[in-house]
């Protein structure tokens, strides 16, 4: 019957047996089956997506995380999951739900992708549901569906407000099944360090770091998916959990993978500021019907409740009649934005404005939106049934992130990568909603192009040379040495604050050329200062601060891919907004940003490749006067 | 908002899961709003005690830092609890902080609470579907079932529940309410119901669900609320029932 864990020692020596040879028995062994063994790093929703599938293709997974894959950040969606089942009677379609996602992200994803994931959302919803996803339900038993930002149709399913929780859960229990039949093994509490790439950019397997004992191995295998998610870190305070740094990403990137379109950043309309991150506030809230507003008087100190509907400005359903409070997040936050610091009419004279349920019957906001709800009350103390909430932008998700074709494979042979962490879906701007899904779908494509390439893989009967594993784990443990041993005076939290505050002034919401060339500059500055870092901590054992530190090395170099692209980029497209370009230049910026590093000259490089348009036609992206 | 305001905690240290533990305490200035990880964060950039020793920052798991990841529970002024949902200015000062005390510490306030996830291994917590390719729509449910179901699928593995249970230690082996719960979970799923014989049958013997001792702490320290005891009741029914039938059957 089930006990307490007698030691964790025992998992070490485990980890151990598995993890000494860099290993031809395995490789042998794999032939023979036929059971190609493939590293998925990160157990989110896309992650946990390409491990059910690779796992059901017949081959074994070794699941790479650094917190338990049920504690990861995709826990965090709230609000839904799109796809245009259409059980609403509105005549929605996946060609709609298509031009929506193409027009909410301002023409900059390339379309073949997005139109095979909004194809596919429909039978995606329904596997989630047989997986056994609570989601909320209509009187005849069916799912049901809400509105969400961007789309004018109820595309949305939803368990409560919980809903990437929920669907994260119902990804664990399948792969958990497929551990219990010996097709996964959880390397949990291990951090990526770097791809064991060789001279020919081609991947065999990665480099890691047990969070416990602090040592580094390498791990091969046939092909390697990453599903590492979000860099919310490099911006200080984010709706990001504390795993999403980029870390793993920004490895990648130096080790020559391209990292496409760094340059958008979401920044979610409805935060609520914290001191320890900024809680998001689902867009659901205005599905449901929220209304955000100010007083129309500057400093009104009133009790909101007892402002009479004449003396609030409703400002986004005044500028966006068709859309209303429901435009999408980039258009919403610069709205925020205006009515903040142009027209000064922040409430009490803080970068805060309303966002208000009062109105809304609370046994529905109990049944649609309670979890959203609960998080409001334990946080800030108010109850949001009884009283507006006070919300404000925050740094929320990336649609840049590493390059991938679309078969989600990245410029590095044999490496793949899926979800927050690829680039490929949502343009310059992200629909709500939308992120569950292209990670599951995201997932859902990698994993079987994995097992597809491992197989050849196997055929080729083509071994990596040993010295391709050993010298990367050299390399990594002198980079540990290294960070141990250094005397200097910089401490990595503070120096860790300053990045994020540079991040957030300079390259969210509105940017500059100067402010961005200046943030370059800077961020240059601290990567030298990063040389300095003194560990108050140099203990071999669950050292945290340590792996903070590594962590932000690689946030420092991602940091410049995002304030250079952004410097370069001169035209206004969906998050990426630049009042010297308030326009969209579509003769000369419809293309993606690629940034490489250059190792020699430590810096990033960029070129463009142009987008397939081949779908929709590029059209001007107008919320305000919708067609 | 300017002031002088400081924050004190007590926090046992541990090095590694060998060592012995000690006694820390650190003094902080005090933000509007703060809560337990961000005073720790604090710590984290400068560890130095109230007394101006040098020591290291405090390791402690935390992740999503809004109480739906189920990271960062620990023993906060003598109760499990979520830190992130701790906010200090709820808190009696000083606020001590401890890690589990049922489970193997990894260092400080970490503790490894992988029990949870072999447990719910053995309960096949999950629905046995056939595959992931397309198989059209999944089962209809009702909105009462879908309300009923919701909130246990709530649970965020914080393992609050079993750190509270008298009956959750090394001599009786119990499982604790949080699996158990599960099991209600899978049992009322249409789908997951397929699997409910064995899922009884993991929860007979020693460590089972007899070992409760309906001290009812499970349900009082829930974060997310989930109704544990009922989940208990409910679920020792129907063990007891296919006890009775097991016995029938042999």
């Amino acid at each position: 019957m089930p006990q307490v864990r007698p030691s964790i020692g025992l998992t070490w020596a485990q980890v151990n047996v598995q993890t000494t040879d860099v290993n031809l028995g395995h490789r042998v062994i794999g032939i023979f089956m036929a059971h190609p063994k493939i590293i998925v790093v990160g157990g989110g929703l896309a992650g946990l997506a390409a491990t059910i599938k690779i796992a059901e293709m017949g081959g074994h997974v070794d699941l790479f995380s650094i917190v338990p894959v049920k504690r990861s950040h995709s826990v965090c969606a709230q609000g839904g999951i799109n796809a245009a089942k259409n059980l609403k009677g509105e005549g929605d379609s996946c060609w709609q739900h298509f031009d929506d996602t193409i027009y909410g992200g301002d023409f900059l994803a390339n379309q073949p992708p997005v139109q095979a994931m909004c194809d596919q959302a429909p039978g995606i919803i329904d596997l989630l549901d047989r997986m056994g996803v609570p989601f909320n339900r209509t009187p005849e038993g069916l799912l049901d569906f809400r509105r969400f930002g961007g789309t004018l149709y109820n595309r949305t399913a939803f368990a409560g407000a919980t809903t990437g929780q929920q669907l994260l859960y119902a990804l664990d229990e399948q792969v958990r099944r497929y551990e219990a039949e010996g097709k996964v093994t959880k390397y949990e509490s291990w951090e990526f360090l770097s791809g064991v790439i060789d001279d020919h950019r081609t991947c065999h397997g990665i480099c890691a770091l047990d969070l416990r004992s602090m040592e580094v191995h390498t791990f091969p295998a046939e092909a390697v998916v990453m599903a590492t998610g979000g860099n919310g870190a490099i911006f200080g305070k984010s709706t990001n959990s504390v795993v999403c740094t980029g870390s793993a990403q920004s490895a990648l990137y130096q080790q020559g993978a391209f990292y496409a379109n760094g340059e958008f950043i979401q920044v979610h309309p409805t935060c609520i500021p914290g001191e320890d991150k900024l809680r998001l506030m689902s867009e659901s809230a205005r599905g449901e019907g929220g209304r955000v507003w100010v007083p129309r008087q500057a400093g009104d100190k009133r009790n909101p409740r007892s402002i009479p509907d004449s003396e609030r400005w409703y400002f986004l359903e005044e500028w966006y009649p068709k859309y209303g409070n429901l435009v999408p997040r980039d258009v919403a936050t610069r709205a925020i934005f205006k009515v903040v610091y142009e027209h000064q009419l922040g409430i009490d004279g803080q970068p805060m404005v309303y966002l208000d349920l009062t109105h809304i019957d609370r046994k529905i906001l109990d049944k649609k939106l309670e979890g959203i709800l609960e998080i409001y009350e334990k946080f800030v103390g108010d109850d949001p049934r009884d009283t507006p909430m006070k919300i404000f932008p925050g740094m929320h998700y990336t649609m840049g992130g590493l390059w991938v074709d679309y078969d989600q494979r990245t410029n590095i042979e044999g490496l793949y990568a899926c979800g927050e962490c690829d680039y490929s879906i949502h343009g310059a701007n992200r629909l709500g909603a939308n992120s569950l899904m292209s990670c599951i779908y995201g997932g859902f494509v990698a994993g079987p192009n994995a097992v597809k390439y491992a197989h050849n893989v196997i055929k080729s009967g083509k071994h990596p040379a040993h010295h391709v594993f050993d010298s990367e784990r050299k390399r990594q443990e002198e980079i540990n040495h290294r960070l141990m041993h250094n005397d200097g005076t910089e401490n990595p939290f503070l120096l860790w604050r300053e990045l994020g505050e540079l991040m957030t002034k300079n390259a969210t919401v509105i940017r500059y050329n100067k402010n961005l060339q200046e943030t370059d500059a800077k961020l240059v500055e601290m990567l030298e200062r990063y040389r300095h870092v003194n560990l108050s901590d140099k203990s071999m054992w669950a050292n945290t601060s340590f792996v903070f530190a590594r962590q932000l090395f690689n946030m420092l170099q991602l940091a410049r891919v995002i304030a250079q692209g952004a410097a370069m980029r001169d035209e206004s497209r969906g998050a990426h907004y630049k009042p010297d370009f308030p326009e969209r230049d579509d003769a000369n910026w419809l293309k993606t940003t690629k940034a490489y590093f250059a190792a020699d000259a430590d810096e990033p490089r960029f070129e463009f490749e142009p987008v397939d348009t081949s779908l929709i036609k590029p059209r001007p992206r107008r919320y305000d006067a919708a067609t | 908002m300017a002031n002088n305001k400081t924050v004190i905690l007590r926090i046992k240290r541990q090095d590694t899961p060998e060592a012995k533990p000690r006694w820390e305490e650190f003094e902080i200035a005090h933000r509007p709003g703060m809560n337990v990880t961000s005073a720790l964060m604090d710590v984290a950039a400068n560890p130095v005690t109230r007394d101006g020793k040098a020591t290291t920052p405090v390791t402690y798991d935390s992740n999503c830092l809004e109480e739906v990841c189920g990271s960062c529970a620990m023993i906060i002024n003598g109760k499990a609890r979520m830190a992130c949902s701790a906010l200090i200015d709820q808190l009696e000062q000083p606020i001590s902080l401890e890690p589990f005390s049922k489970f193997p510490v990894i260092r400080d306030l970490s503790v490894d609470r992988s029990v949870l996830f072999e447990n719910l291994k053995k309960v096949k917590a999950w629905v046995p579907i056939d595959g992931t390719y397309d198989l059209g729509d999944g089962p209809r449910q009702s909105v009462v079932d879908q309300e009923q179901l919701y909130p246990l699928s709530r649970c965020i593995s914080c393992c609050c529940c079993m750190e509270a249970c008298p009956q959750f230690n090394e001599k009786t082996g119990f499982v604790g309410a949080a699996t158990i719960s599960q099991v209600r979970l899978f049992n009322a799923h249409p789908t997951g119901k397929a699997l409910k014989i064995e899922r009884l049958q993991a929860l007979m013997g020693d460590g089972g669900i007899q070992e409760c001792g309906y001290a009812q702490n499970c349900v009082e320290v829930c974060p997310k609320d989930i109704p544990l005891t009922k989940s208990i009741a409910d679920v020792g029914g129907q063990t007891m029932w296919q006890a009775v039938k097991d016995f029938f059957r042999t």
